[in-house]
């Protein structure tokens, strides 16, 4: 395939999924660019910030503008995770990423397992 | 409080590179109750200034493959202009279960992703060179 169709069909659905389910852009794109278009690992990840950040931001014009904002939530919630955050990146190479990643796997899955189960 | 010790938390997950996002708004809609497009909403703004530090850190370390990105936002923002207004059209209850179906392809992907991030990358990028 056209390496140009290719990188606007993998914006095109990292865009749509970030969009529809408001998480998980970053999650997407960087096997895409990792397996498809063979960039190395720490760069790709680099590379998925400067991209879904701006996607991040449009996606967040549309639900204000659509009413779907509460100012004191997202405070609260912002405040934690640029602290978490700050935290996270520091501690990166400090611990075993490979089994916390498979633990958090396991944590999603039962999480989504409980969504699908409850009303 | 409960809602920055879930923002806290999932951004330590996020701060890792494991989508923190993709644990946080579950976390808000299970935890703290709160109904799912708003935890969306929450989940993409507060992604807003951790994410502009870490890339100014990355522009400055050069470490953005530029030549890709303009093509990949450009079609990116269609996609999320279309996303986004799906999402705002569907009913909440649907759109929470579709969620779930997304969360648990996402806990396989982070159970067999081979990515090594985190795990002495540069030692193995280096063995690549040396050979």
């Amino acid at each position: 395939m056209n390496k140009q169709i290719k990188l606007m069909l993998i914006g095109f659905m990292t865009g749509l999924l970030n969009g529809l389910f408001g998480a998980g852009g970053g999650t997407i794109i960087v096997p895409f660019m990792v397996f498809l278009l063979g960039i190395e690992d720490h760069k790709a990840h680099a590379t998925a910030i400067s991209i879904i950040l701006p996607l991040t931001i449009f996606s967040s014009i549309i639900y204000i503008k659509s009413g779907i904002f509460n100012l004191p939530i997202t405070l609260n919630v912002t405040l934690g995770s640029v602290v978490g955050g700050l935290l996270g990146a520091s501690i990166l190479n400090k611990v075993p990423i490979k089994y916390l990643r498979k633990i958090f796997g396991i944590i999603m899955i039962a999480a989504s397992i409980r969504i699908l189960f409850t009303k | 409080m409960k809602l920055f010790i879930i923002g806290f938390l999932s951004g330590i997950i996020g701060g890792m590179g494991i989508g923190g996002g993709t644990i946080l708004i579950p976390s808000l809609t299970i935890f703290a109750n709160i109904e799912q497009h708003m935890a969306q909403s929450v989940n993409l703004l507060s992604f807003i200034p951790t994410a502009s530090i870490a890339l100014l850190y990355h522009l400055k370390q050069r470490n953005i493959v530029l030549n890709i990105i303009l093509n990949i936002i450009l079609s990116g923002l269609i996609g999320s202009f279309i996303g986004s207004y799906i999402s705002i059209y569907i009913n909440s209850y649907i759109l929470k279960k579709l969620f779930a179906v997304f969360l648990f392809i996402m806990g396989i992907y982070e159970i067999i992703s081979k990515q090594k991030i985190g795990e002495k990358q540069n030692e193995k990028i280096q063995n690549k060179k040396n050979h």
